[in-house]
């Protein structure tokens, strides 16, 4: 291929990132990833075995992966989502400040332990009818949800699929990594809790007439019904997080504990005809387990095509705090140009030859905080908003950029901080 | 003579009290929520980052709650004034729409409510939208306070 080697490769990862954004005709992801990774090997950018030696090591990720999203759509089937919206609702009792409060300690709970998807997908809407319901402005918490979701994804190997594909490199057991990260997401979610307090200080300061506030209640507006949650759903979805740390302990790999808990959950949803087996087949999202698989071999051949060198040496070799904060910069700065996700496949090998478990975990503090400023990554960005168009919403995104211009820069900061330190009394 | 009277989460009952205490029982009266098309755009960024793994009708539950709950909101509002008015929904830029909203009704008369720090009275208890709104309107603005109006003896000394 000679000179045109990594040029190919870098295109054909945008093309493959474009199509997943914009994703025509709603086909999966997986239908431009895959045929791009097998040009890829075709071409012998990457040779069959180390494609084949790439996939094998992602598979146990993705694996986690489907057990994860499955596990959110069954907490979601039993109504859990749901509940935790009304015990916001009566945390707050329509007073603005509380219910931020709130929002903040259940979205980062729910980020750290089913992921930032669902986050996302099943408690934004959620969080948006509980501001509704309660007479407040929703636009501070449907902030809150969209940052929280990457900021506070840093506690556990489960909170993002970034988190997991670094943690399999990393050699970390489960409960080492959460040990790790536990400062740093405090820091992080502090962080973002001053700077949308602030921020949305207008829209946090009115609040309905006392007198008024039960009756929009009682009134449900627009929000969810919610039905009874059991305490067995409860227990089972609690045992099933406690089976990530026993499983870690006792060195199995932690996607069979969510694996288990999914069955259990799944039986029991089926049986009681709360979802589907279909539904639960799309929620578990198998092509885009396929997608992962093939964008993984994708990097590999941009990293072997030279690009990896070029970035390794943007990456410091120490472990002081200012040579961690340039790994999580480099780091934020490639996810917000490409995606979250190609970025932590690209800096997971160069950040652990270059400084090890401290820098890996730093670039992946950058990884996970920096998507705040793009959410896509910049040229997926571009794609997407023109896909908002297209539905006949243009929003100028003006606030949305003010709002994460301040609380980037100063959480990579705080969070980095805090790693520094976690390292400092843990060690590496 | 034509109202028109911007309603706002939470601060939509000064309003109606408002159009009972001060505008004439022969006017028509329009009601107006405007939806903020950010809220939605945040949200579908938020989904757009997950890539395939949110689904696009999730996405667009989101713009779907966002005019539900407005249009909800402005039942109350109709619901608690008690007298025949008309409801009009918006949505993008709210204090454009809200501006844009008067020339379309010819209205002579805009009611809105202050939505700022009402802790600190002075300039930022006026929020960035109502204070565009207030500079922009090409009518007469009534701005009332949500809840009591502040005593006299709130006023800061005079500077020296």
């Amino acid at each position: 291929m000679g000179a045109a080697g990594p040029v190919v490769a870098v295109v054909l990862l945008l093309g493959v990132l474009g199509f997943a954004v914009v994703r025509p005709r709603g086909l999966p992801e997986a239908v431009a990833a895959v045929p791009a990774a097998a040009v890829v090997v075709a071409l012998g950018l990457v040779s069959p075995h180390a494609a084949w030696a790439e996939t094998q090591k992602l598979l146990p990720v993705v694996a986690f992966l489907v057990a994860v999203l499955a596990l959110s759509h069954l907490c979601d089937a039993e109504g859990l989502f749901a509940a935790a919206g009304d015990l916001m609702a009566r945390l707050s009792r329509g007073r603005p400040q509380r219910l931020l409060g709130a929002v903040f300690v259940v979205a980062s709970a729910v980020t750290a332990v089913l992921s930032l998807d669902a986050t996302v997908v099943l408690l934004t809407p959620v969080v948006f009818a509980t501001a509704a319901r309660s007479g407040v402005r929703p636009k501070p918490f449907v902030y809150a949800c969209t940052h929280l979701a990457n900021s506070a994804s840093l506690l556990l190997p489960v909170s993002n699929l970034t988190n997991l594909l670094a943690f399999t490199a990393s050699g970390l057991s489960f409960s080492r990594f959460g040990a790790l990260m536990a400062l740093p997401w405090v820091a992080v979610v502090a962080v973002e809790y001053v700077v949308l307090r602030l921020f949305f200080r207008t829209d946090l300061g009115v609040a309905l007439p006392r007198g008024l506030r039960a009756g929009r209640a009682r009134r449900g507006a627009s929000g969810p019904t919610s039905t009874p949650v059991s305490r067995l759903s409860v227990a089972l979805v609690g045992a099933t997080l406690a089976g990530f740390v026993v499983a870690s302990v006792l060195g199995v790999p932690p996607a069979w504990a969510a694996a288990a808990g999914a069955a259990v959950l799944a039986a029991r949803a089926l049986a009681q005809r709360r979802t589907t087996a279909r539904a639960l087949l799309a929620a578990a999202n198998l092509p885009f387990a396929v997608f992962v698989l093939g964008l993984g071999v994708i990097v590999v051949a941009v990293v072997r095509s030279g690009l990896g060198g070029v970035v390794g040496g943007f990456l410091p070799t120490g472990s002081s705090f200012l040579d961690l904060l340039a790994v999580a910069g480099v780091a934020a700065v490639a996810a917000n140009l490409l995606n979250n996700l190609p970025a932590v496949l690209l800096l997971t090998p160069l950040a652990l030859a270059a400084g090890g478990t401290p820098a890996l975990l730093a670039a992946l503090i950058g990884v996970n905080v920096g998507p705040n400023l793009t959410y896509v990554g910049s040229l997926a960005t571009l794609l997407w908003r023109r896909v908002l168009r297209d539905h006949g919403a243009d929003a100028e995104l003006a606030e949305f950029s003010a709002l994460a211009a301040w609380s980037v820069p100063t959480a990579l900061v705080g969070g980095v901080g805090a790693l520094w330190v976690s390292l400092a009394m843990i060690g590496a | 003579m034509d109202v028109l009277v911007w309603v706002t989460e939470a601060t939509w009952p000064a309003c109606v009290e408002a159009v009972r205490a001060h505008v004439p029982a022969d006017a028509t009266v329009t009601l107006l929520h405007v939806a903020d098309d950010d809220i939605a755009g945040a949200a579908s960024g938020a989904f757009a980052g997950l890539l395939g793994r949110s689904g696009q009708d999730r996405a667009r539950r989101v713009t779907e709650l966002v005019a539900t709950s407005g249009q909800d909101l402005l039942e109350a509002a109709a619901e608690d004034l008690g007298r025949a008015a008309t409801t009009v929904q918006r949505h993008g830029r709210v204090e454009r729409e809200v501006v844009q909203a008067v020339v379309d009704l010819d209205a002579d008369l805009l009611i809105l409510a202050r939505d700022g720090d009402l802790r600190r009275l002075g300039p930022h208890s006026l929020g960035p939208a109502a204070r565009f709104v207030v500079d922009h309107a090409p009518c007469a603005t009534l701005l009332v306070w949500p809840g009591s109006t502040p005593e006299v003896g709130s006023l800061p000394p005079p500077p020296h």
